[in-house]
């Protein structure tokens, strides 16, 4: 049960002589449109295109908006759990409160892994574009590394100083790569079919069959990959059911029209069979207009996308650490607030040399792919969270700011759909698949038989709920 | 040396130095604040959450 803790001294303590250190509660929907969002876009700019190759463009249009739907209803449910489940940690906290310990800490390990190997992923997409700049002024063979680092380093700072000002930059950098995206689309000409955009004498039927749509759901994530993210700032919004669904939702729509127009730009401009296999595929499409300035709003365009993803994934796997760490699932010592900043100041310190690493591997495809198998592994919890939550708690029973329309249909669908993207991931990814599942089963070996001992069982249900339906 | 050679350079110093930063800035912290206050926050604290109804 809740102590007595009220939320202004909660945000307010930070004496030496006692009282408590929380989190600050200072965030807005604004802001949390800004964490998940910002965490996505980058994948606008890149990776998307892979299901070109799979799939063709209109294959590829199928999985933008079919993964569209499998998002959707992540983003929903999350939104009406999230609403009476203010706290860091998000879906793992979810999974704490409703399915167990067990799944809590697979569901926080799936959070953390994938949010530390999508940030090192970022940081070497940001790396990897100096390296193309460096070589443009004549300077070939440029090392990424103190560049990646310098990424990591800096964001890791901001991360540290304090939510507020991290998010506020994230909003900044997310609304101009947005902008980006919305300023060649009016550059295209889409009102005039066939004056810039080819899609007549570019879009062909299906090259593979409807396998190949099947196969391209994998890389479809990459338009939405990380919109769940925003559940982690449930504790830090000064509204937390107002904010969270509010931000989410608008960030879901935002996610919509931006991979609606990157695609529709794309595949008007490169032959499928190119775009492919482009590493970026929406300053590609820049270039094809002939435009220098497109070029280089497209550039910085890219590189905004990448460090707000990066700022983001900092932000949330610190979060899912310091919830873990703060129950006792990890050791204690991470659930420490810094009395200053009002940040998990141990678990942002303590993600640094592990992104560091995964980066210095320099494969970015097997770290994109781990990212990813791990966010499906989280959404494929999702539904079952949701069925037992109606039932034990049905909504005469707990006050909800949010609740998604349309029950059990979402979580229906969501569940059908992440069986289709393993179904997709084992075409191309087979031997990936089977890693990670034995990863998250050895490491499930070890906290069952090592470390929930550890965990105080008691402790860790804070929410003031009443007891569940048939107990 | 041209200007990337140089940028590398800073690159490493200036991440470096914002790494030691915090490092140094939490060993402080750790060393001055007692450890339950540091580990004292609690989740669920929410306005909306008042009224609920309970068992």
């Amino acid at each position: 049960m809740t102590d007595n803790v009220t939320p202004a001294a909660a945000a307010g303590a930070s004496s030496k002589e006692g009282g408590h250190i929380a989190l600050m509660k200072v965030l807005g929907p604004v802001h949390v449109w800004a964490l998940g969002v910002g965490i996505v876009l980058v994948g606008e700019y890149m990776g998307w295109n892979f299901s070109v190759g799979k799939g063709g463009a209109f294959g590829a249009l199928i999985a933008c908006w079919v993964i569209g739907l499998l998002y959707t209803c992540v983003a929903m449910i999350d939104s009406e759990v999230t609403s009476t489940v203010a706290a860091a940690g998000g879906q793992y906290t979810q999974a704490k409160h409703i399915m167990g310990p067990l799944m809590a800490f697979n569901v926080g390990l799936y959070l953390v892994m994938a949010y530390t190997m999508l940030e090192a992923a970022d940081a070497l997409v940001v790396g990897d574009l100096l390296v193309v700049v460096a070589a443009q002024f004549g300077h070939m063979d440029l090392d990424p590394k103190p560049f990646v680092v310098l990424t990591i380093a800096t964001l890791a700072l901001l991360n540290y100083r304090g939510v507020f000002m991290t998010l506020s930059i994230n909003f900044v950098l997310t609304a101009a790569a947005f902008a980006a995206i919305v300023i060649l689309f009016f550059n295209v000409s889409p009102w005039n079919p066939g004056e810039i955009l080819k899609h007549s004498e570019l879009l062909t039927d299906l090259p593979y069959g409807w396998i190949g749509v099947i196969a391209s759901l994998q890389f479809g994530m990459w338009y939405y990959l990380g919109i769940e993210g925003t559940c982690q700032a449930a504790e830090e919004c000064r509204s937390a059911g107002r904010s969270i669904p509010l931000g989410t939702m608008t960030g879901m729509i935002t996610l919509l029209i931006a991979a609606s127009l990157t695609w529709f730009m794309a595949t008007g401009l490169l032959p499928w069979e190119y775009l492919g296999q482009a590493a970026v595929p929406l300053y590609d499409t820049a270039r094809m207009v002939g435009s220098p300035t497109l070029q280089v709003l497209l550039f910085i365009g890219t590189m905004f996308a990448a460090i707000a993803s990066a700022n983001g994934c900092i932000n949330d796997a610190s979060r899912a650490w310091f919830s873990m760490g703060r129950d006792r699932y990890m050791p204690a010592w991470f659930g420490a607030v810094h009395p200053r900043y009002k940040t998990p100041f141990r678990a942002i310190i303590f993600l640094v040399p592990i992104a560091i690493s995964f980066a210095f591997t320099g494969l970015l495809d097997q770290v994109i792919t781990f990212s990813i198998l791990s966010g499906v592994l989280g959404y494929t919890f999702m539904p079952i969270n949701m069925m037992k939550f109606r039932k034990q708690w049905p909504l005469d029973s707990i006050h909800r700011a949010y609740i998604h329309p349309f029950h059990p249909l979402p979580a229906i669908a969501l569940f059908i759909l992440c069986v289709a993207v393993y179904f997709a991931t084992f075409l191309g990814y087979g031997v990936s698949l089977m890693s990670i599942l034995a990863f998250y089963i050895v490491a499930s070996i070890w906290f069952a038989t090592h470390r929930y001992k550890f965990v105080k069982r008691g402790d860790q249900f804070t929410m003031n709920w009443p007891r569940p339906v048939g107990y | 040396m041209d200007f990337w050679d140089i940028a590398s350079y800073a690159a490493w110093i200036i991440a470096g130095g914002m790494l030691l930063f915090i490092t140094l800035d939490a060993f402080r912290v750790s060393r001055e604040y007692d450890e339950d206050l540091l580990m004292s926050s609690k989740e669920g604290v929410d306005e909306l959450l008042k009224g609920e109804k309970d068992d």
